[in-house]
């Protein structure tokens, strides 16, 4: 799997996001609880502003001197008996990871959740050489049973019912007991520990790398990630090259930031942080340590106006309160990044092509650009997007014909405008004469300025989208 | 070959920041605020424990308070509570000054007992894997979220708190500090000082858990299912 997930085209993805009950139901659910998790963290912390502040100062330096970072990383990783490769593109990250499990003779690969390995499309690499390549990760060890791509990027399996994850695991794995929770789980538990005591690489992603001492955090909370890089003697970290931080401390700020704005949790119940091979006359943890540092596209967005889209820390607090990914679900992205961030950093690094309609998967009501904890600019970097978009097309005003396809159908329709949600409306009210919006704060701005459009109305995305479906413009 | 493609993949990420490549005097700024040193900032250590065992609630951890001179009875009931039939403890400099080491001796009269040995090699994670209790001291307590940081080493294997279905953790009082930047603190200020961070820092919060099916919370997935945290004045 590349960053793409589907070749289907976007008005399919919508449709089959939007019949799917059960998906929307959980997505609009977990989406509350996550939302209102960050929330009370913010609250209880009550400077939760002053936090934003420190963690996108962070993430500038950070990013404003990577190839420093990388540099003093890399230096460190060496000191501490491990190996790095600097890999310009998938090819030769798969390329590397490869040489290693073949070298190894490695029949078994066990790995955790990371979102660069599946941009990378590793696993269907490494199974091409034969080897197994099993994912620890609960929701995503479902979806590898399934071969399903994930839906969200905390929670992959979020568009799966307890049902289908007993059905799943009784035609592949002949399980026999109920679709309970608890002893689904349990049964995941079992399996898996058979596999991580077998397996003879441990391949993670990285959450923050930690410059200084050439370390490496992983925020779990499963306890997977201490399996894989307890258990396995060789390990693979693999790592976009923006995951990094100057310290220790600088790790701290930012994981205390993820696991609020992700999960609401304090601390997630594991932060492994790993620094190289183990020491002389340690049992747990390998004796041969590769770190893998990927471009991939990212370097291109340095130094341009998009360069702020490196600071993502992948909470995933933009997904959650966006009102479109509300309605559609994560596959209708295409892109194993989805939401307002999935929009902004998709066409960023896989070109605006196959693209071209995600950064009009947004209503602009700039939640995501509020809910951000290291305070990315996300709506105004898809305004900058569709503007990019327009002038490449060059077919002014814009809008209308591009806005013909998939996401932008309904996205670019005034009656679009309608599913925008009660956040959207409740923030243009002020600015609301009569039926138009004119001249609309910050997030709106963009919009306004080129034409105005009609306020948001009470009619639901499921409704239009029903009435559209029957023929005809809604 | 240990470092590999490096010097084109950074001069490419300086060319596009649009200046030569930096090597070396970079710092971090002062940055313009710092509200993680603000929490819990005057707390006395009685506080910090009340800090923590609230907590604790929230994580689905069990907390207990008990002194050096009773703490061979309190582990005692606790592994009782969790119908220990073997156990698995680090081989800790600190088990003799908290009498550990005569307590294991009086638990094996009954239950199983293995103190991690460097000597015996990975039959340490076997012994592990199928023990029902694992036992290890906190060497830095977080209060706010109810956090046990350990620092392994050739005594104190990551298996110990990781393997077994329940963990039970030795919280000595004076370790422990508001939150984790006072954790992160530390180790970035011995690491300054060329003491480097061990093999593996593990935070564990509580039992390990999953949301990952309809988002209903799972107690117990890869690591332990119950956890106990002792803390001893
Ligand atoms: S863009 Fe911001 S809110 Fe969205 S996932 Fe990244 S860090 Fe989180």
């Amino acid at each position: 799997m590349s960053i793409k997930i589907s070749e289907a085209p976007y008005k399919e993805r919508i449709g089959k996001g939007i019949d799917n009950d059960f998906m929307r139901q959980a997505v609009s659910s977990a989406q509350g609880r996550f939302r209102n998790g960050r929330l009370t963290q913010a609250e209880e912390l009550g400077n939760w502003e002053d936090w934003r502040q420190l963690g996108e100062e962070i993430r500038s330096h950070t990013l404003e001197n990577i190839d420093y970072y990388l540099y003093q990383l890399s230096e460190e990783v060496e000191k501490r008996g491990g190996n790095v490769f600097f890999a310009e593109t998938a090819e030769e990250a798969n390329t590397y990871i490869e040489n290693v499990v073949k070298k190894k003779n490695a029949k078994k690969v066990v790995k955790t959740k990371s979102m660069v390995t599946e941009e990378i499309g590793l696993n269907k690499t490494l199974e091409e050489i034969g080897a197994e390549v099993v994912e620890s990760d609960l929701g995503e060890w479902i979806l590898q049973l399934d071969e399903d791509p994930p839906s969200h990027i905390v929670t992959p399996a979020l568009h799966k019912n307890r049902q289908q994850i007993k059905n799943t695991f009784q035609d592949k794995k002949g399980y026999d007991k109920s679709d309970t929770p608890e002893e689904l789980a349990s049964f995941a538990r079992e399996q898996l520990r058979q596999d991580f005591l077998t397996a003879d690489v441990g391949i993670t992603g990285c959450n923050f790398a930690i410059a200084e001492s050439g370390s490496v955090t992983l925020v779990t909370n499963e306890g997977n990630a201490e399996m894989v890089t307890s258990l396995p003697d060789t390990q693979i970290s693999v790592m976009g090259m923006e995951r990094l931080v100057p310290t220790w401390e600088d790790m701290e700020v930012l994981v205390s930031l993820l696991t609020r704005a992700a999960v609401g949790q304090k601390l997630t119940s594991y932060i492994t942080t790993i620094t190289g091979t183990r020491l002389e006359e340690e049992i747990d943890g390998p004796d041969d340590y590769h770190l893998v540092i990927v471009d991939n596209g990212r370097s291109k967005i340095l130094g341009t106006e998009f360069q702020s889209a490196l600071h993502c820390i992948r909470c995933a607090a933009c997904i959650n309160v966006c009102p479109v990914y509300r309605h559609v679900g994560g596959h209708a992205y295409n892109s194993i990044y989805p939401g307002p961030i999935g929009a902004v950093l998709t066409p960023l690094l896989d070109g605006y092509e196959d693209h071209k309609e995600l950064p009009y998967a947004s209503s602009l009501c700039a939640a995501c650009t509020e809910a951000c904890p290291v305070k990315i600019p996300l709506h105004e970097q898809l305004i900058r997007h569709r503007e990019i978009i327009v002038e490449e097309e060059k077919k002014s005003p814009a809008s209308e014909k591009i806005m013909m396809k998939g996401f932008a159908q309904w996205a670019s329709n005034p009656a679009a405008y309608k599913l925008s949600t009660k956040v959207a409306r409740s923030a243009l009210k002020p600015w609301t004469k009569e039926e138009y919006v004119e001249n609309g704060p910050g997030p709106l701005k963009g919009w306004t300025d080129v034409r105005d459009f009609p306020a948001p109305g009470k009619q639901s995305f499921r409704s239009w989208w029903n009435k559209r479906q029957k023929g005809g413009e809604a | 070959m240990a470092i590999q493609n490096r010097d084109s993949f950074l001069s490419n990420l300086a060319a596009n920041l649009g200046r030569p490549q930096r090597r070396e005097s970079v710092s971090r700024p002062e940055y313009s605020v710092q509200p993680q040193h603000e929490v819990f900032k005057d707390y006395s250590a009685e506080e910090l424990i009340g800090v923590l065992k609230e907590h604790c609630k929230v994580i689905h951890t069990d907390f207990v308070r008990t002194d050096k001179s009773d703490l061979q009875a309190t582990l005692k009931r606790v592994l009782d509570g969790y119908e220990a039939a073997s156990i698995i403890a680090s081989n800790d400099k600190r088990n003799q000054e908290y009498g550990l080491d005569k307590a294991y001796e009086e638990f094996s009269k009954e239950v199983d007992v293995h103190i991690w040995d460097a000597s015996l090699g990975k039959e340490n994670q076997v012994i592990a894997e199928r023990t029902d209790v694992g036992i290890s001291f906190s060497d830095i307590t977080l209060a706010e979220s109810g956090t046990v940081a350990l620092m392994t080493n050739k005594d104190n294997g990551r298996s110990i708190s990781l393997m077994p279905k329940c963990y039970v953790a030795i919280i000595p009082k004076e370790t422990i500090v508001p939150r984790m930047t006072q954790a992160a603190g530390k180790i970035h200020q011995d690491n300054e000082k060329g003491i480097a961070p061990p093999s593996s820092v593990c935070f564990v919060t509580g039992p390990s858990n999953s949301a990952d099916i309809e988002m209903n919370l799972i107690v117990g997935v890869h690591g332990p299912v119950k956890v106990t945290y002792i803390v001893v004045d």
